[in-house]
């Protein structure tokens, strides 16, 4: 049984990280940042060829955490596969031990590093929920009976600060209706916001775990304001970080201050360290969690 | 409409290695508007042929190449001229191109990449509103086409991943799911979002197609 599901239904405070598969073989890094966090966090997701940049699978990736006893979140997006594929991987998981999943469209491969392939895009995120409930209840997309089926907890990504959140809101409202049984959201710096956000989405009824990106430096929080679509970190925490004497330090009281007042917004955070994973017990530790 | 662009020169050029006599075909509907095979641009073509040492032995812009009877009938007038030549060069889309190599069995050079299915948005700007998809869902957005104005083709919504209502993969281009929601908005008729939109079925696309129009008795 999925011990996310469990302390979501217990309405616990979840917390989740986050770790991306290298380009290669060599896992040795991401083993060791996982068993950093593995105490701290219920689960972990592994991205899906991240930023559609190749390199080693997710799903492999979920097995090895899954043999050392940390809970894996299977991210599974929808440029690489058709539906023959994205099903057949998912039964694939479930044997190997993988209860989560968190089912994404994906990032568009001309901004990766293989620009000349094929995307794929059989099924959208809405799809793949839907076809991934439809293995649960023990048929494939064509109506076909499973023998033995797999018992999934699935999740989708919402981005909280779009403009307009509108149509963000309609297809979470979908997302729930195919099988998404929680959320995680774009990084969140704008509090107000989104408490708004959390009151428009109330009616849905599913738990929703705030995306904490964490920021190295003002410069990064500069380039996301500018490139990353639905996230704008405010003038204040730039300038926090502009003027600060200690980087680590107050990265880590940013990230934590943030965690602290989603705490009362929302059903958990998921952090996304970036290579900074090692800083998340201090972040932790400093949110009094 | 078709939308084209011509190859580049010495890719062309280099198409024709070792062939002296070219002949080229000309359209007069899609790639004169396009401005990649109408009668300037065969003469063009001809003029740069002629200065590469080549010898164009004859010339036609036909009303419509893809038009399998048509190319046949004009290529038959030609056909002294056609006979002679080494290659036929083509300033047309793939249709053209594939319909006068069908018309005339020579040696058939493509001028011109084939882009997309286009509409004119005023001269000399042309952009994609239709993929061929084969089960048009034009009803669902009351007129826009997500399969072609998403980068992605989502049927049911947004990515995360529209900027100030541009396109993340490339900002120059509007967000289509934005485009939909405004155009939907202004119609009081937002709530057909909600309905969840199922795979599509791509055992329509198989290729190639082929149809043919039954008979009135």
């Amino acid at each position: 049984m999925s011990a996310l599901r469990d302390a979501l239904k217990q309405g616990r405070f979840v917390i989740t990280g986050e770790v991306g598969p290298p380009k290669g073989t060599d896992i040795t890094k991401l083993m060791e940042e996982a068993e950093i966090i593995k105490n701290r966090v219920v689960a972990i997701n592994v991205t899906d060829i991240q930023s559609a940049v190749m390199r080693l699978g997710s799903m492999a990736v979920c097995h090895l955490l899954k043999e050392k006893g940390i809970e894996p979140i299977f991210q599974m997006v929808c440029r690489d596969r058709n539906r023959l594929a994205l099903q057949s991987d998912l039964l694939s998981a479930y044997v190997l031990g993988i209860e989560n999943v968190l089912c994404l469209t994906g990032d568009y491969p001309t901004l990766g590093d293989h620009p000349g392939t094929k995307p794929v895009f059989d099924l959208d995120s809405v799809q793949l929920l839907a076809a991934a409930k439809g293995l649960c209840e023990g048929h494939d997309m064509a109506g076909n009976a499973l023998e033995g089926n797999p018992d999934f907890f699935l999740g989708a990504v919402v981005t909280p600060g779009a403009d307009p959140v509108e149509p963000q809101i309609l297809k979470m409202e979908k997302k729930v209706k195919a099988g998404a049984q929680f959320f995680q959201t774009q990084a969140v710096y704008e509090i107000d916001k989104f408490a708004r956000f959390m009151e428009k989405v109330k009616y849905l009824n599913v738990p929703v775990l705030a995306g904490i990106v964490v920021l190295k430096g003002a410069k990064m929080a500069e380039f996301m304001n500018k490139n990353v679509a639905g996230v704008h970190v405010p003038d204040n925490i730039i300038d926090e970080l502009k003027t600060s004497t200690d980087r680590v330090k107050t990265t880590i009281e940013i990230s934590a201050r943030l965690i602290r007042e989603l705490k009362q917004l929302c059903q958990g955070v998921h952090i996304m360290p970036l290579g900074w994973g090692h800083h998340i017990p201090a972040i932790l530790d400093a949110a009094g969690l | 409409m078709i939308i084209t662009e011509q190859k580049n020169f010495e890719e062309i050029l280099r198409a024709l290695e070792g062939e002296n006599k070219i002949f080229i075909v000309g359209c007069k509907q899609c790639a004169t508007l396009c401005q990649t095979g109408g009668e300037e641009q065969v003469k063009q073509m001809k003029e740069k042929l002629e200065k590469e040492g080549k010898t164009v032995i004859g010339w036609v812009v036909i009303d419509v190449p893809c038009h399998l009877l048509e190319t046949k009938k004009v290529l038959r007038e030609k056909e002294s001229e056609v006979n002679r030549a080494d290659g036929i060069l083509v300033l047309a889309c793939g249709g053209g191109t594939q319909s006068v190599r069908e018309a005339s069995n020579k040696n058939t050079h493509p001028g011109c990449n084939t882009l997309f299915l286009g509409v004119v948005e005023r001269f000399g700007q042309f952009s994609e509103r239709c993929s061929l998809c084969a089960e048009c869902i034009l009803e669902k957005t009351k007129g826009l086409c997500p399969i072609t104005l998403c980068t992605k083709g989502l049927l049911n919504g947004p990515c995360g991943g529209a900027k100030e209502g541009k396109c993340e993969v490339d900002p120059e281009k509007d967000c289509g799911w934005q485009l939909i929601y405004k155009h939907l908005q202004a119609l009081g008729k937002v709530d057909l979002l909600k309905e969840f939109q199922p795979a599509k079925d791509y055992s329509k696309l198989r290729k190639p197609h082929s149809r043919i129009l039954e008979r009135k008795a």
